[in-house]
């Protein structure tokens, strides 16, 4: 079909609307971590300085900080800066911050990762389950699994799964990365442990670290699964209500091929976009489950650095999990709109 | 529902009516009893905590650190000797604190840009929209966490974390609210009278918004559960020896190994009250839109 002026230019207008919404998102995230940095409580200077200077010192710091310009000046640097990467310098870890969360987002991205892939893995298959057998016992099951998984503090999941599999069955590895003799072992190259060790052909420990992810995981992964399950059944029954649905029953396909090929497939566009918003709220459950679990990821930098009073760290760390939020909301979005025909 | 019944009398009798009706779709769901019973007990719990509670949750008593349930102590005791069931019951307190407060403070917010964008519309709800969807577009919990590092650690400054990023969900319901009763005959009437925009924001469109707010506010409150008594795991929300049941459970972190209950029975609280929350909030959503029931 070709492509009238018209059309173009309601195009353009949606990419421009667009692009003006993500720039006022960025800029109302970077407004907010510098507010927030603006209010605390603890003098920037005398953070740096020590209580015991001089006035004249207090004075020179506070400018060579930039702190005595205007704050539309200040706020403006500090987009500046931002722009070009540049989130201060840590106090607790003397790096820039920029430096030490490309160092610790990997962990982060690999825990949250596997975490999304249990939640699909099972999401999916318990929500087809429910929403074919809807109403009874087997729903009934699913619907309190489910309930389990979105209702329990995911640090208590984390904690409950330790004590169980790795205290009482060793089963599992306890908190931490690696154990300590597969430290260093291998070289990090994506960062991501898993990829790096298989890369390297390290299987010992490519083990180790499977072994010591397979618990924060599953204790992420299930409230994935318990987010997914649920979009799945309710996405399913609102096709299943549908007249192809009825005619392709009637025609005598076997109800397993219904829901796999006729239902399933229709679901496919929401269920992307569901899982990529999922995504982002594991980034979140990922603070508090690398807490549980001393993962060493952007969670337990960001809880460290607040209890160190290092502010720079702690906004850099908000500011990247926030643009990762976004950035997946946006995807989520975007995914809605390629993928479905009605939506263009 | 009731087709053939005649035209209510006046506005109570119809109020009556409809929450008749909620009231069967409600109770005829087992799952919404259970949560209401759930969240009944919380509250119940939280207000005769003094009453009910065997022992000072308070009181510290070296010879009984770190025991196991037992008829003396049906949850045990913590690490210095407290017992766990009374500091759960007063815990209960601070739960209801938590959530009640968030909701007083995060609605009206909501309710107030919600109601303006609808009813004023134009460039203040296009501006105002845009305000809310960027802060939909963050997440809630790494935001309340950078709110307390920057605040300082402390039950109050949780709270106005959760809260200050809890408003855009209830803006939003309010406009769309706002918009429907914007063009309905009665608020034509009012304005023909001569009543101010202030005036009939207040009084003829914001209470109309309630419940469907209130619905809203209690499906919000398993997340705002989940969120507190994450801050107070942190260590950045209630700070010790106050009962709260996020910092209990962090401070059993450190004996999950040789007594498990510290840990495990306040979380289980934590699981038990946000799973109320889940429960009644899915039956009152039934309530007000039956097409959704599955």
């Amino acid at each position: 079909m070709a492509v009238t002026t018209a059309q173009a230019g309601r195009g353009l207008r949606i990419v421009g609307r667009e692009a003006g919404m993500l720039l006022a998102t960025f800029l109302g995230l970077l407004l907010i971590t510098f507010v927030i940095g603006r209010v605390m409580p603890v003098d920037p200077v005398i953070a740096v300085t020590g209580p015991d200077i001089s006035d004249e010192t207090y004075a020179r710091v506070k400018a060579e900080m930039g702190l005595d310009a205007p704050l539309p000046l200040q706020f403006v640097r500090y987009v500046a800066a931002v722009i070009q990467l540049d989130f201060g310098t840590s106090i607790m870890t003397r790096n820039t911050v920029a430096q030490d969360i490309a160092r610790v987002f990997p962990a982060t991205l690999e825990l949250a990762t596997a975490g999304v892939l249990i939640g699909i893995l099972i999401g999916v298959p318990l929500g087809i389950l429910a929403a074919v057998f809807r109403g009874t016992a087997i729903d009934g099951t699913i619907r309190f699994i489910t309930l389990i998984g979105y209702s329990a503090p995911v640090f208590w999941k984390g904690l409950m799964l330790l004590l169980v599999f790795y205290a009482l069955l060793g089963w599992a590895e306890g908190p931490g990365r690696t154990s300590v003799f597969q430290e260093g072992v291998v070289q990090p190259v994506t960062g991501l442990l898993l990829v790096d060790a298989a890369m390297a052909g390290e299987w010992d420990a490519f083990h180790d670290a499977l072994a010591h992810l397979v618990l924060p995981a599953i204790s992420l992964g299930y409230g994935a699964a318990a987010y997914i399950g649920r979009m799945t059944r309710s996405f399913m029954l609102d096709q299943l209500g549908q007249e192809y649905v009825t005619t392709a029953r009637v025609k005598g396909v076997p109800e397993w091929r219904v829901v796999l090929f006729h239902v399933l497939p229709n679901c496919a566009v929401q269920l992307v976009t569901a899982i990529a918003l999922t995504y982002g709220l594991l980034l979140e459950g990922a603070v508090l489950t690398e807490t549980v679990f001393a993962w060493p990821g952007l969670g337990q930098y960001m809880t460290r650095a607040m209890f160190n009073a290092d502010m720079n760290a702690v906004l850099g760390g908000t500011f990247v999990i926030g643009v990762v939020f976004v950035a997946l909301n946006l995807l989520s979005d975007a995914l809605y709109r390629a993928l479905d025909p009605r939506a263009r | 529902m009731s087709g053939l019944a005649l035209e209510p009398g006046s506005t109570t009798s119809a109020l009556r009516a409809r929450l008749r009706d909620g009231w069967l779709i409600f109770a005829a769901s087992p799952a919404a009893l259970v949560g209401l019973v759930i969240i009944l007990l919380l509250v119940l719990t939280g207000l005769l905590a003094p009453f009910i509670a065997p022992y000072d949750p308070y009181a510290q008593s070296l010879p009984d650190q770190l025991k196991p349930p037992s008829a003396t102590h049906w949850f045990g005791t913590d690490e210095f000797g407290r017992d766990i069931l009374s500091r759960i019951i007063y815990g209960a307190r601070v739960t209801v604190g938590i959530v009640l407060l968030v909701v007083i403070i995060a609605a009206p917010i909501g309710l107030a840009i919600g109601c303006a964008a609808g009813y004023i519309g134009g460039r203040v709800d296009s501006v105002l929209m845009r305000l809310t969807d960027i802060a939909l577009a963050f997440p809630r919990l790494v935001l309340a966490l950078a709110f307390v590092a920057s605040l300082g650690p402390g039950l109050d400054h949780a709270i106005l974390a959760i809260a200050l990023t809890g408003w855009p969900p209830y803006a939003r319901l309010a406009r769309a609210e706002a918009l429907t009763l914007r063009n309905s005959d009665y608020i034509a009437a009012v304005r023909l009278l001569g009543a101010s925009p202030a005036r009939i924001v207040l009084l003829h469109v914001l209470p109309l918004c309630l419940p469907s707010l209130l619905v809203r506010a209690t499906l919000d409150m398993a997340g705002i559960i989940l969120i507190a008594a994450g801050l107070g795991f942190l260590g950045l929300g209630a700070q010790p020896p106050t009962a709260e049941w996020g910092a209990m459970l962090s401070a059993g972190r450190d004996y999950l190994l040789t007594a498990w209950w510290v840990a495990t029975i306040p979380g289980l609280a934590i699981f038990v009250v946000s799973m109320g929350f889940n429960l009644m909030g899915d039956g009152l959503r039934d309530v007000l839109d039956p097409r959704q029931t599955a």
